[in-house]
């Protein structure tokens, strides 16, 4: 499986990831950051995760980092 | 080693294919939940990050929202009075011609207060880049009307939605770039969906490379969005920019004077 990591304390709890990802992993967490936003986390079916990417390209904070598992590349390009 | 840390290491099976990059801060920014700047300072790093050029690179800033790009990027800077970025830029290269210059202005700083420097700089052709934020709203004076704000749209000083008859139509920057003989390369991209980013950094990286080849002035157009003076949630924001501001501020190539230099540029734009 590939994954990403949320690096909860950059993220403004924006929600924009959610609406990118085609697994629908992301959604609103009942958590808050210092920063004093409800932040985004990866929901029970984390593991269907394709590291695509998309995620981490329309994030405006940098809050993600994407590992792709090397056998399911699928050449859907994680990089933008 | 903490467990964020153990998280941040790939596995051996594994490859890391979305990271930071070196030219871009590791410092979270003022900007608002859902702010486009962020997207945007974003993809401009990579692009000098993985050209090569940043310790060669001067940017210059705006006034604005935008103002701080100083302390997230990671290249030498200067600050220039309110709209006159494209002149001090100007200056700069004109000074230094070995450096990559560009300058980072949002629509009521180009557009408005800067529209005579940013249209001279243009027609000069001078060897810049300039990255042209339009989010249709001054952002940090409070949501004010700029000439980019779309008509019927509700700011501080358009209450009851901007009018053609009284305030004007919305300024169209990248038609106005290609009407200029100086420019070389000009293009409208949006920050609203994964493609468009993605065609946004080629965009920003053919705007660059023009540079760097020494053909003249450059202009990339980012449509963005600006949830806190649209008094929208970001994900509304976001859907607005291809509902309301695309039809109005149609995407595309505007004037690719190139003549396919400089060689290895980005390929054809692919909006959606």
């Amino acid at each position: 499986m590939s994954r990403i990591v949320l690096l909860e304390e950059r993220c403004k709890g924006c929600l924009l990831c959610t609406t990118v990802c085609p697994r629908n992993i992301l959604r609103k967490s009942e958590r808050f950051n210092h920063q004093g936003y409800q932040v985004v986390e990866a929901g029970d079916n984390a593991a269907e995760c394709t590291g695509c990417a998309a995620c981490a390209v329309i994030c405006p904070d940098v809050v993600i980092r994407v590992f792709r598992t090397r056998k399911a590349r699928d050449g859907r390009g994680g990089d933008a | 080693m903490t467990m964020t840390e153990d998280l941040l290491a790939p596995r051996p099976d594994e490859e890391l294919v979305f990271d930071a990059n070196p030219v871009q801060a590791d410092r979270i920014t003022h900007y608002c939940p859902g702010c486009h700047h962020g997207i945007a300072h974003r993809l401009v790093t990579e692009v000098l990050h993985e050209m090569g050029v940043a310790p060669q690179t001067i940017l210059v800033a705006s006034v604005g929202c935008a103002t701080f790009t100083y302390d997230y990027m990671l290249v030498d800077s200067v600050e220039a009075p309110h709209g006159r970025a494209s002149a001090v830029a100007t200056g700069v290269k004109r000074a230094r011609p070995d450096r990559i210059v560009y300058a980072y202005q949002g629509d009521g700083d180009m557009g408005s207060i800067g529209l005579a420097e940013a249209l001279h700089a243009a027609n000069r052709g001078e060897r810049i880049t300039v990255i042209f934020v339009n989010n249709t709203v001054y952002g940090m004076t409070g949501g004010q009307m700029a000439p980019t704000t779309l008509l019927g749209q509700k700011t501080t000083t358009t209450p009851k939605g901007r009018n053609m008859a009284t305030e004007g139509a919305p300024l169209r920057m990248s038609e106005l770039m290609a009407q200029l003989d100086g420019v070389i390369y000009a293009e409208r991209c949006a920050l609203n969906t994964v493609r468009n980013i993605r065609a946004a950094k080629k965009a920003i990286r053919k705007a660059f490379e023009v540079q760097r080849a020494g053909l003249g002035y450059s202009f990339v157009e980012l449509l963005s969005g600006c949830p806190t003076n649209w008094h929208m949630d970001p994900v509304a924001a976001n859907e607005r920019i291809g509902k309301d501001m695309i039809p109005v501020f149609p995407l595309g190539v505007y004037k690719d004077a190139t003549g396919g230099r400089p060689d290895g540029a980005a390929k054809e734009a692919d909006h959606e």
